[in-house]
């Protein structure tokens, strides 16, 4: 199941403190992009890799981390990323 | 002209360029339409490109920017992210700085 895969490609690649994965592909099936087969996914993951990084480059860093996937599984990728101190500082959303 | 050399020529010539499926007018995607909606919000200068209408490109842009998903954003020549940054820099105001920076805000 893509949701299962997802989960472990980003807990071995970030050993997050925290992953949740919501899939809300239902909510866009039939529309143009989700004909090619695939979901829509939001993320949020803690986890000290992104500590001094970019959103750019926590968005790179997660695209890589789950390749191919992005390429047919995956359409559409919500991304909320953050280190361990910006979640403590309350700016999680 | 190769197609990066076609990216860089875009990138180089226009300070705001975004990659999107669909026109601003007709967004193919609610991702792109989104991103849209918040340069319009910004009253943002901006240059688009159909990507659908332009497959050989489409896919270079992923390589090119390590990023495999559209909308693209790019100011000055860097990419500022997809859809859901350029929303976390409009709700943190930082958007408005940064197209101002690139002469893209009026």
């Amino acid at each position: 199941m893509t949701v299962e895969l997802i989960k472990r490609l980003l807990n071995d690649a970030f050993k997050p403190e925290l992953l949740e994965i919501i899939d809300s592909s239902a909510a866009h099936a039939g529309h143009a992009g989700a004909r090619s087969g695939g979901g829509h996914y939001h993320i949020t993951i803690i986890s000290q890799a992104f500590e001094g990084k970019s959103l750019v480059q926590r968005h790179q860093l997660i695209y890589n981390a789950l390749g191919d996937m992005m390429k047919q599984q995956i359409h559409a990728l919500g991304i909320n990323a953050l280190s361990p101190s910006e979640e403590t500082k309350g700016t999680h959303k | 002209m190769s197609v990066i050399e076609r990216i860089k020529n875009q990138l180089e010539s226009n300070p705001v360029v975004l990659y999107m499926k669909g026109s601003p007018d007709f967004p193919q995607c609610g991702f792109s339409g989104q991103t849209v909606q918040i340069l319009n919000a910004c009253q943002a200068k901006y240059t688009y490109v159909n990507i659908l209408e332009d497959p050989e490109l489409r896919e270079a842009l992923k390589e090119y920017s390590n990023w495999p998903t559209f909308p693209q954003l790019y100011i000055k020549g860097e990419l500022v992210g997809g859809c859901d940054i350029v929303i976390d820099l409009y709700k943190k105001g930082e958007l408005a700085t940064l197209l101002g920076s690139a002469g893209g805000a009026q």
